[in-house]
């Protein structure tokens, strides 16, 4: 009895490892490679490989029609705005940003009733150049109170702030910031009324680029805005990612040209986490903190940044093939925040 | 006025046929519950404020590579699986079903190099991002289902079942010689062992039913099992009795000792799905400790058989029969425990056991009745004494199979 009882219980799983294989072709229909201008390809979706890199359940893609915005897309797509010069000269730059309130798909399957700006998560990256004057209009379409808070020097009038200049705008109202484009760097804007952690992890932030007046080094630019999403809102992210969708550059890489330089415009908006990080596999990077200097501050594969933190990042590729960068917290990779780079 | 009154108060019901008064309330209830679908009563056509999802696991299997869990939908709402997260990671998985409705059951198997002894969060998110979490505190590959596992089973709950029951029936010449006050004692005794069984089977049936589904009525199973199972005993108790039509000491010892042997199959029906789950969850690592533990305090349940019948023992085909009444459960509900475990069920179970342990103490409390100081007493110094023994042996022996 005792002895037939001894061998069951003993008997023990032999867990399987997948062989992990980075910069192998994930699938078959990876394998041809794109080359020519990066577009949004169909998404390929990892039957049968779970085991070989964290992902979301086999055959399964967001529906990126019904957000109204891709991951793929959103990587390079900078609002410019509308100029116009004023009679002293200067350029005058505009946007229109409006908040709404939208259900987006954060995960194959997963919604998340965010609050955006212009239907978007992230926001537009708004980008214009040192010294401009600049002049954003916001509707608040959402049936919550809004602002606007950009980083960056502006009156405190123009500050976004509950109860200082333009104050919290409610719903249906509408007002115009107005400042300086300055200083020259990577930045942020995000709402910021109270409770200030909802607001943010809703959905409500965006990039917001000042160039340099005498511009920076041709480059593929991306801009890639690390965030979470706190679904069963337990005051823990559930979903990570960089724009939004977890996975989304796991499935459709993001590629690039061999020896070009890359410039990649990396905001940490990210709630509830202390931090967040910037992992390249294979090839190191310069990086600029905040980009207010034309100057490197270090050469290296890893970044932290705290909420609100940002930095640019400029690296080219020597090898072709894949290589994978993630958040080198491995629970945030795992939870989303993984993608890969397809060099051809 | 007040004799037209009379009359029609003393005509009108008969005029109308039993059947139809009988209906007229329900018909009522429909009306009333048309006229407020009508009117599009709050909550009818649809569901007023967010969903409330929820899913119980049932049942956890592990097997090299794939985490499978068995889920029901325990809330109000329709619950779609969307994504399933172990250990803070996103994971691969396949559904026997993705949107589950109420009261639906779906398995989920999730590919996940899991490792043995490791613990795991299971983590189901469902469509509107909400989650539903399940512990897996150690890690230990699900035993097959084949031939020789049930075989195992069946063995296990021989020694833990029908082995020490059949043994502690031998007790039976030892009880037959001593004296009437030293027997009622001894009855005494066995009322203290079956009052600990029913306590001990209550409280494992609701701590069962509190970590299971509760859409099937939760720890309130406990209490309908243990209810029906009091009812139908003492139905069968008094067709017993009424058949065999009050001849004497002997057949009244002899349907008690039937009804102990049924309540104590019952309660070891509960004790065997113990086992087996607990066994087919990896949570019974004990051995030879757990074993031994069961087999000693499953010999006195023996005795409890046995004590009733002490003034005319029966043939010994018939003990046998008892014993394997009383023990045999345990091997059914060994298989049941580690094939098909189902907290619901398992309540129910434990409920029965214990409702059938209380309708048992209710027949054996005349047999301790003793004449004192002129006065029929239930509870005097020697019977009290005897109950507490009883509590104290089960009680000891408990500590050995803490499952």
């Amino acid at each position: 009895m005792l002895a037939s009882l001894a061998p069951a219980l003993g008997a023990g799983a032999v867990a399987k490892l997948g062989g992990v294989s980075l910069t192998a072709p994930a699938s078959a229909q990876d394998a041809h490679q794109h080359a020519g201008a990066p577009t949004p390809a169909a998404p390929v979706h990892h039957h049968g490989k779970a085991l070989d890199h964290p992902g979301f359940k086999a055959g399964q893609s967001v529906d990126h029609a019904a957000n109204g915005f891709h991951p793929t897309e959103l990587l390079r797509d900078f609002d410019h705005g509308t100029t116009r010069r004023l009679a002293s000269g200067r350029v005058l730059r505009e946007w229109e940003l409006v908040a709404r309130d939208k259900e987006i798909e954060v995960a194959p399957g997963v919604k998340f009733p965010a609050w955006t700006y212009n239907g978007r998560v992230p926001a537009p990256a708004l980008r214009a150049r040192e010294g401009e004057r600049l002049r954003i209009r916001f509707g608040n379409g959402s049936a919550h109170p809004h602002t606007i808070h950009f980083h960056g020097i502006h009156p405190s009038g123009m500050d976004g702030l509950p109860g200082v200049g333009l104050g919290v705008i409610q719903p249906g109202k509408s007002v115009t910031y107005e400042f300086e484009a300055e200083p020259f760097g990577l930045h942020l804007y995000h709402c910021h009324v109270n409770p200030l952690a909802e607001h943010i992890a809703r959905g409500m932030y965006g990039a917001f680029i000042i160039d340099p007046k005498e511009g920076r080094p041709e480059a593929d630019e991306q801009v890639m805005v690390m965030n979470g999403f706190d679904t069963n809102f337990d005051l823990e992210n559930e979903v990570y990612a960089v724009n939004t969708v977890g996975f989304a550059y796991m499935n459709d890489p993001v590629r690039v040209r061999q020896n070009e330089l890359v410039r990649i415009y990396l905001v940490n908006v990210l709630e509830f986490d202390q931090i967040n990080s910037f992992h390249v596999h294979a090839n190191f990077f310069d990086y600029f903190p905040t980009g207010t200097s034309l100057e490197p501050v270090e050469f290296t594969d890893t970044i932290m940044q705290c909420q609100g933190q940002r930095g640019i990042l400029e690296l080219r590729f020597p090898h072709k093939g894949r290589f994978m960068f993630h958040a080198h917290q491995s629970e945030f990779a795992q939870l989303g925040w993984m993608g890969l780079f397809e060099v051809s | 006025m007040e004799a037209r009154t009379a009359s029609r108060d003393e005509t009108g019901p008969r005029r109308l046929p039993a059947w139809l008064l009988g209906l007229i309330p329900l018909l009522l209830i429909a009306g009333a519950v048309a006229t407020f679908a009508l009117l599009d009563g709050p909550g009818l056509s649809k569901r007023t404020g967010p969903p409330v999802e929820e899913l119980a696991v049932e049942r956890t299997v592990l097997k090299p590579g794939e985490i499978k869990l068995s889920v029901r939908n325990d809330g109000p709402d329709a619950v779609t699986v969307s994504q399933v997260i172990v250990n803070d990671g996103f994971a691969d998985f396949t559904t026997s079903k993705d949107s589950l409705g109420r009261l639906q059951s779906a398995d989920i198997a999730v590919r996940y190099p899991w490792t043995e002894g490791s613990a795991y969060n299971v983590r189901i998110v469902t469509s509107t991002g909400a989650t539903i979490d399940h512990e897996i505190p150690v890690a230990v590959e699900t035993p097959d289902s084949d031939l020789g596992f049930y075989g195992l089973m069946a063995l296990l709950g021989f020694y833990v079942g029908v082995l020490p029951i059949t043994l502690g029936m031998l007790w039976l010449p030892f009880v037959r010689r001593i004296d009437p006050r030293w027997l009622r004692v001894l009855m005494a005794l066995t009322i203290g062992l079956l009052g600990f069984l029913a306590i001990d089977a209550t409280l494992e049936g609701l701590d069962v039913a509190a970590g299971g589904s509760q859409a099937l009525g939760g720890t309130a199973l406990v209490f309908v099992g243990g209810i029906v199972a009091y009812l139908i005993l003492t139905a069968v108790g008094a067709w017993l009795a009424e058949r065999q039509g009050g001849e004497g000491a002997r057949r009244e010892g002899g349907h008690i000792a039937l009804l102990v042997a049924i309540a104590i199959g019952l309660h070891n029906l509960g004790e065997g799905l113990a086992i087996g789950s607990a066994y087919a969850v990896g949570a019974l690592a004990l051995g030879a400790f757990l074993v031994i533990g069961f087999a000693l305090h499953n010999t006195t349940e023996g005795l409890a058989i046995v004590a009733p019948i002490a003034a005319r023992p029966p043939s010994l085909r018939r003990l046998v029969l008892l014993g394997t009444i009383a023990g045999a459960p345990a091997i059914l509900g060994a298989w049941i425990g580690a094939s098909a475990f189902n907290s619901s069920l398992a309540a129910l179970l434990l409920g029965a056991g214990a409702g059938a342990i209380v309708q048992v103490i209710q027949q054996l409390v005349p047999t301790i009745r003793e004449n004192v100081g002129g006065v029929q007493r239930v509870l005097y110094p020697a019977s009290v004494a005897g109950i507490l023994a009883g509590f104290a042996i089960l009680y000891a022996t408990s500590l050995l199979v803490s499952v």
